[in-house]
């Protein structure tokens, strides 16, 4: 597959420029400025707070400067407090075309609207000239999610996605894995996985730390429904979810924003430090998606049973039908019917290497089925992180 | 086609991809297995016998301690498995 080669040597599988607005009243303005070119891979993202976040500041810049983003136009209002002057500087400093209009500056809504078309016009004829370079499998790194799970989740599309992330860390790619919340019962036993000794307490931490937060927050894990869906334990329930992550040894543990250093299979830590201040960790899927872009996902991996049907900005996300009945329902949204395993039709691991072919075509240019119904799914909300500790990196 | 998945070579358990019936007659490991009750779809039957005390073994993983003997092709459920997950990331003794 071709790449697109960025100067600071990664390569993208897509080439988006994006309009990114640093505030929320900033966000109508940036909408209209992506609207007539909204099928033509440009795509809209942004902050909504008014308020400074280090968090917010450093996915904005790990996802601006995504190897699968070309250009970006930043909208400010003008009085807000990110630091969109840094921002600017970062992303120009990664080599792409950057710039940013100040609707409190330029004259308002539509003479903002106005210079950012043509901003994006003159952006894409520069995208064309991206130099393009031979992409291997090595260069690639690939996100996983569930979301709508239900009793089908745990046995066809995450082992599935399992099998796939094996045979993807085998050829040396760099896979990441998340949802600490989702693991919690499994924490000894991913811990038995961890590649080096100091890694494994860390794991366990993580977990932990899922627990402590959404305890505080009243929410339990194991909910009445799992047991009438067949799940008896919490280990159980934890382990249908963590079957995501295959077979291989876990090589550490990100933050997001993090980009894996090095091939292996990592978990990414999703979940806020500190006393428990932001409300949920993730208000939904699409956050979590956002968090594993800005790890450098190329694409993501999203299970589902009862049927998400959303895409993202800057990454396609394939889809992987648990339920065959889900399937049949929403088909169009879907990219992986795994449910042909409770039909006998396939096995987990044929589902396995449908995934890993699909990632291939994706990853050299084909649509997903988000990609192609136009889903640019974005969201990112206040969090705050502490950096992940030396012992949670490969040395 | 196979009425059961399993997940894991080591599996103690097996996973019901469709609803089966009490008195119905399927092949566990490719060898008959009458079963005694009804195994929802989705739910856990036992592969082969399991002593009281054992651990159940899905995904490679164990998932609990079985607190009575299991013979094979019974319901493996919440009347016969029980979590060894203490919260705190600590695993009960046994």
């Amino acid at each position: 597959m071709q790449g697109f080669l960025r100067s600071d040597g990664r390569k993208g599988i897509r080439n988006v420029a994006l309009v990114v607005y640093l505030v929320e009243c900033a966000h109508h303005v940036a909408r209209e400025i992506v609207y007539p070119s909204r099928e033509h891979g440009v795509h809209l993202l942004g902050f909504p707070g008014c308020y400074q976040n280090p968090y917010a500041q450093r996915m904005l810049r790990q996802l601006c400067t995504h190897p699968n983003v070309g250009a970006v136009l930043l909208v400010s209002l003008g009085c807000e407090g990110f630091d969109r002057a840094r921002l600017l500087r970062e992303i120009r400093e990664s080599g792409r075309p950057a710039d940013v209009l100040v609707i409190q500056q330029e004259g308002g809504t539509r003479q903002t609207i106005a210079e950012g078309r043509e901003w994006i016009e003159r952006a894409r004829e520069e995208l064309q000239a991206t130099p393009r370079a031979l992409m291997n499998v090595d260069d690639l790194i690939v996100g996983t999610i569930c979301g709508g799970s239900d009793a089908t989740s745990g046995i066809t599309a995450n082992p599935a996605v399992g099998r796939a992330f094996d045979r993807l860390v085998g050829e040396g790619a760099r896979v990441i894995f998340e949802e600490t919340g989702e693991l919690i019962g499994c924490e000894r036993i991913m811990a038995a996985r961890a590649a080096r000794p100091e890694l494994a307490p860390e794991l366990v931490a993580c977990v932990d730390k899922a627990a402590r937060y959404y305890t505080a927050m009243g929410h339990s894990s194991f909910a009445p429904g799992n047991a009438e869906g067949g799940l008896t334990t919490q280990e159980e329930k934890s382990m249908g979810a963590y079957s995501k992550s295959g077979q291989s040894p876990i090589s550490g543990i990100l933050k997001p924003g993090d980009v894996p250093s090095r091939p292996g299979l990592f978990l990414l830590d999703v979940v806020p430090d500190g006393e428990v201040r932001w409300g949920f960790p993730n208000i939904s899927d699409i956050q979590e998606i956002g968090e594993l872009i800005a790890c450098g996902a190329h694409l993501t991996l999203f299970t589902t049973g009862r049927g998400s049907v959303v895409g993202s900005a800057i990454s396609p996300v394939i889809k992987i039908c648990a339920n065959p009945e889900t399937f049949r329902r929403l088909s169009e949204d879907m990219d992986i019917n795994a449910g042909r395993i409770l039909e006998g039709s396939a096995t987990l691991e044929e589902i396995g290497d449908e995934i890993y072919r699909c990632i291939l075509r994706t990853a050299a240019g084909a649509p997903t089925a988000s990609e192609a119904l136009g889903h640019q799914e974005f969201s990112l909300v206040y969090k705050s992180f502490d950096p992940a500790g030396p012992a949670c990196f490969p040395s | 086609m196979s009425s059961l998945l399993r997940l894991h070579p080591s599996d103690n358990v097996l996973t019901a991809v469709r609803h089966l019936a009490p008195g119905e007659t399927i092949s566990i490991d490719d060898s008959p297995c009458t079963l005694p009750a009804a195994i929802p779809f989705a739910h856990k039957l036992a592969a082969r016998e399991i002593l009281a005390g054992e651990k159940i073994v899905k995904y490679g993983a164990p998932i609990g301690s079985a607190t009575r003997a299991i013979a094979r092709g019974e319901h493996v459920h919440t009347h016969n498995l029980q979590s060894d997950y203490l919260p705190g990331g600590e695993l009960s003794a046994g």
